[in-house]
């Protein structure tokens, strides 16, 4: 990887301070693998002057590192990191993260008091329950009771925060949610017990209320533990994709800094080959720019000063300076935010199952418990009784077992879409793709691969090599999908790049070019036509023989495979691209999707989605451009490549990893069986209640029947849930598999940058990485 | 049954006792990476005196 040392690296964005004259910066670092690696990393940097503290945190990748500011600094932390052999690239904390962090913690606390708690009264419990049975004396049981009691209060009134707070949430905005019936509940069933045990009754309620608590914040830390999984992970990928920006310093010298951490009026450098950080306008320089992340266009257009470019397009030929320009400020990104807006707005419309069944749910739960009150009062019934009963009917229809429904299934889901290569941004995300019957394509760098691929069919070999590996001199993205062709990657010395034009070189005592027409005096020739779907042509010229290199765009590797399986899923499959019809109709023929439009603008990308919606279908998008954003976010459900721009990639509901179309497939079979199970759950939890109930309104529930309902109930739909994990993957999958350790290895594209190529292996495991050239700069791991 | 005067306090405290434990455990962020704690414990220059 080119690190351009002579520049300075400025990170001091990303390092917090503190007065003593301590500073700490977060690294997520790539090539972490083993043991070894920890003790490399730690023990390599702790021997720096001034480090305080390193500490790697290996289930994260990331690493922190404490020093004294006036010893040593950022960027020679991250300069001797690269000498042992990683990289680390500075993370932002976010503010989320830290509030994730602290939810998470404060759950698993509640978990522990409520677990403690629900152990020790269940032991008087079951003492008394056999108590009861034989000869356990008036005074033994008020001892149990009151020691119950002080066990019971004090950990409900700390372990039912989370649903005290939510349930008061709810009511201050006149809405009911599953957490209300939850507090009545609880509040009611201990309240009761208290006046029981006051009374000298031999029915006290402690365990069930403590029980119904546990069981609730075991659901609860499942959901929370999932979402913080998955946004940790997406926190990595974005630090590794960061891009770094050349910028110009007050005295005109150059510095490196992370594009986030760019300002508006900063001027900055845009190399050939390079991406541009963020939104602005070109000051100088002239150059072809590759838009298709932007607009989905792939022919690359010409740029000049005064021109607005915009952040992920690629810079194809000359150096350009650029002045970046405020956020939002540009139109097309206004257009884009404005569309967004208008998306989301109806989107909001569509209520999660969950919610769904809490709000059908909590008003019966009251009715019934207030009906059966009435009803035993008119039935001739103390007002002690009808008051008991009407309780019991409340902790055994409170909702532990719906509760517990649907973050499980979630939570199941989730880790087996993680290990298939769908990171989900949105919890609900599941159950909106179980639902989909309409897939809408975006082409470019969805079902092609985000790079193009030299046509070399009808290419002598030999001509071919040379090209390759003059190829490996330049910088031009178009060159650095010929040099993928080099049969052995070594440049030719003396090399020279011109930049906008190519690059040069004596060949066997004759002057080889590689770039544009013009550049190898080529504009007469016949070559000179782009032909079919081909994005551009690369010419070479040697001596005599001159040949033109289409470069075209890929299908990814398995696209063929996954469209023809979602066909025969009876889903309806269709593509809006923003690209040119020649280029659309070759990939949809080639993928034998019928339904195609090109030279589609992003409101007429929603405007398609919206007829569509109105005709009842549930759209699902997927797209990676700029452009695709506001359809993403007016889609019923939404996927991003992993290379998609961050903006959109910030709308998508899951992004999926690799250059495999397959987590498509996945993410599709695996939502509709977790919506299934949700159902089977709801059914279960049903069930219950229907048997419960009138057991409870008839009011011969002891606290025996109402531990072993909710008890029962709770698990039969945890072990439910987990059946998730026994599926099998999509049948195509399984046949096309490869061996065990390069399907473990799934390989998954995560950056282009220029002539490098990062690769991110297996999703959950390590972060290698990879040249393009072949060769592995692998960092080598032993333990 | 005055055995319970002693055994249940005697329950309650070791109960309590894991519950503390616990709670420490969460304080000194002992939970934040489960993975890189097993393999922490594999190199062993603290034995050979380094």
């Amino acid at each position: 990887m080119t690190m351009h040392m002579s520049e300075a690296l400025d990170l001091s964005n990303f390092v917090e301070r503190s007065e003593s004259g301590r500073a700490h910066i977060t690294l997520a670092v790539e090539g972490v693998g083993c043991a070894g690696c920890i003790r490399k990393i730690e023990d390599g940097l702790q021997k720096l002057p001034g480090i305080l503290d390193a500490r790697l945190n290996f289930t994260q990748r990331r690493l922190t590192v404490h020093w004294r500011d006036d010893e040593t600094s950022a960027d020679r932390i991250v300069s001797a990191l690269e000498r042992i052999g990683y990289r680390g690239y500075p993370f932002a904390p976010e503010r989320i993260t830290a509030e994730d962090n602290r939810e998470s913690k404060w759950l698993l606390k509640c978990l522990a008091v409520a677990g403690f708690a629900a152990m020790n009264v269940m032991l008087l419990s079951v003492s008394l329950w056999a108590g009861n049975v034989s000869d356990m004396t008036q005074e033994t049981r008020d001892l149990f009771h009151w020691l119950s009691a002080l066990i019971a209060l004090p950990a409900a009134a700390y372990a039912g925060q989370p649903f005290f707070r939510s349930a008061w949430r709810a009511i201050r905005t006149r809405q009911l949610n599953m957490d209300v019936p939850i507090t009545v509940g609880v509040t009611l069933a201990l309240a009761l017990s208290l006046y029981e045990t006051s009374t000298h009754a031999v029915h006290a309620y402690f365990d069930s209320a403590i029980m119904l608590l546990f069981f609730l914040l075991c659901g609860r830390y499942l959901d929370q533990a999932m979402r913080q999984r998955t946004r940790q992970f997406a926190g990595n990928l974005a630090s590794l994709k960061a891009e770094y920006a050349h910028k110009f310093g007050p005295g005109g010298e150059l510095t490196r800094v992370p594009a986030a951490a760019l300002q508006p009026d900063d001027i900055v450098q845009v190399r050939p080959g390079e991406a541009v950080p963020a939104d602005g306008m070109i000051v100088s320089g002239r150059s072809e720019l590759d838009q298709s992340l932007v607009t989905g266009e792939t022919v690359p257009q010409a740029v000049e000063p005064g021109v607005t470019i915009y952040a992920g397009a690629i810079n194809c030929s000359g150096a350009l300076t650029m002045k970046v320009a405020a956020a939002g400020s540009s139109t097309l990104l206004e257009e884009t935010e404005r569309l967004l807006l208008r998306a989301t707005e109806a989107k909001s419309r569509t209520v999660r199952l969950a919610d769904r069944a809490a709000r059908l749910y909590a008003p019966v739960v009251h009715l019934t418990a207030a009906a059966t009150a009435l009803g035993w009062l008119l039935a001739g019934a103390s007002l002690h009784d009808a008051i008991v009963t009407a309780v019991a009917v409340l902790i055994i229809t409170c909702p532990c077992a719906i509760a517990l429904a649907i973050p499980t299934v979630q939570v199941v889901a989730a880790g087996r879409l993680f290990r298939a290569g769908v990171i989900l941004n949105s919890g609900d995300a599941i159950e909106r793709l179980a639902t989909v019957d309409t897939i809408v394509f975006d082409k470019t760098g969805t079902l092609t691969l985000p790079q193009g691929v030299a046509d070399v069919s009808s290419i002598d070999p030999d001509i071919l090599n040379r090209a390759a590996r003059l190829a490996l001199s330049s910088h031009h993205p178009l060159a650095a999908a010929l040099a993928r062709c080099a049969r052995e990657h070594i440049p030719y010395a003396a090399a020279s790049e011109e930049c906008g034009s190519g690059v040069r070189a004596d060949i066997d005592g004759q002057e080889a070019r590689l770039g544009s027409a013009r550049f190898c005096g080529l504009e007469q020739s016949p070559h000179n036509k782009i032909a079919g779907s081909a994005v551009s042509t690369i010419f070479f010229s040697h001596g005599e023989c001159a040949v033109a290199i289409p470069i075209r765009q890929r299908l990814r590797p398995d696209a063929v495979a996954v469209v023809q399986a979602l066909i025969a899923r009876g889903l309806d499959l269709k593509i809006l691209s923003g690209d040119r019809p020649k280029a659309v109709e070759s990939v949809a023929r080639q993928l034998g999707i019928a339904e195609w439009h090109a030279d589609f603008t992003p409101a007429a990308k929603i405007a398609a989605i919206e007829q569509l919606k109105s005709q009842d279908r549930r759209v699902l998008m997927i797209g990676d451009g700029l452009n695709d954003a506001p359809a993403l976010a007016a889609a019923t459900v939404s996927l991003s490549p992993i290379t998609a721009a961050q903006l959109t990639q910030n709308r998508a509901d899951a992004l999926f990893l690799g250059d495999d179309l397959t987590p498509v497939l996945e993410a599709v079979a695996l939502s509709r069986r977790a919506k299934t199970l949700m159902q089977q759950n709801l059914g279960l939890a049903i069930v219950y209640n229907a048997l419960a109930v009138p057991i409870a309104v008839a009011g011969m529930v002891t606290p025996l029947i109402a531990a072993a309902a909710m008890s029962g109930s709770s698990i039969l739909v945890t072990l439910n849930a987990l059946r998730g994990r026994l599926g099998r993957r999509p049948d195509f999958v399984r046949e096309a598999e490869l061996p065990p350790t390069q399907a473990t290895q799934r390989s998954a594209q995560a950056k282009v940058r220029g002539a490098e190529r990062c690769v991110i292996e297996d999703v959950a495991a390590d972060l290698v990485v990879k040249n393009t050239a072949g060769t592995r700069d692998q960092v080598e791991c032993v333990p | 049954m005055n055995v319970l005067i002693y055994l249940v306090p005697m329950a309650l405290l070791l109960g309590l006792t894991g519950l503390l434990g616990f709670m420490w455990t969460l304080r000194t962020n002992q939970y934040d990476d489960l993975d890189g704690a097993p393999l922490r414990i594999l190199p062993d220059d603290d034995i050979n005196g380094e």
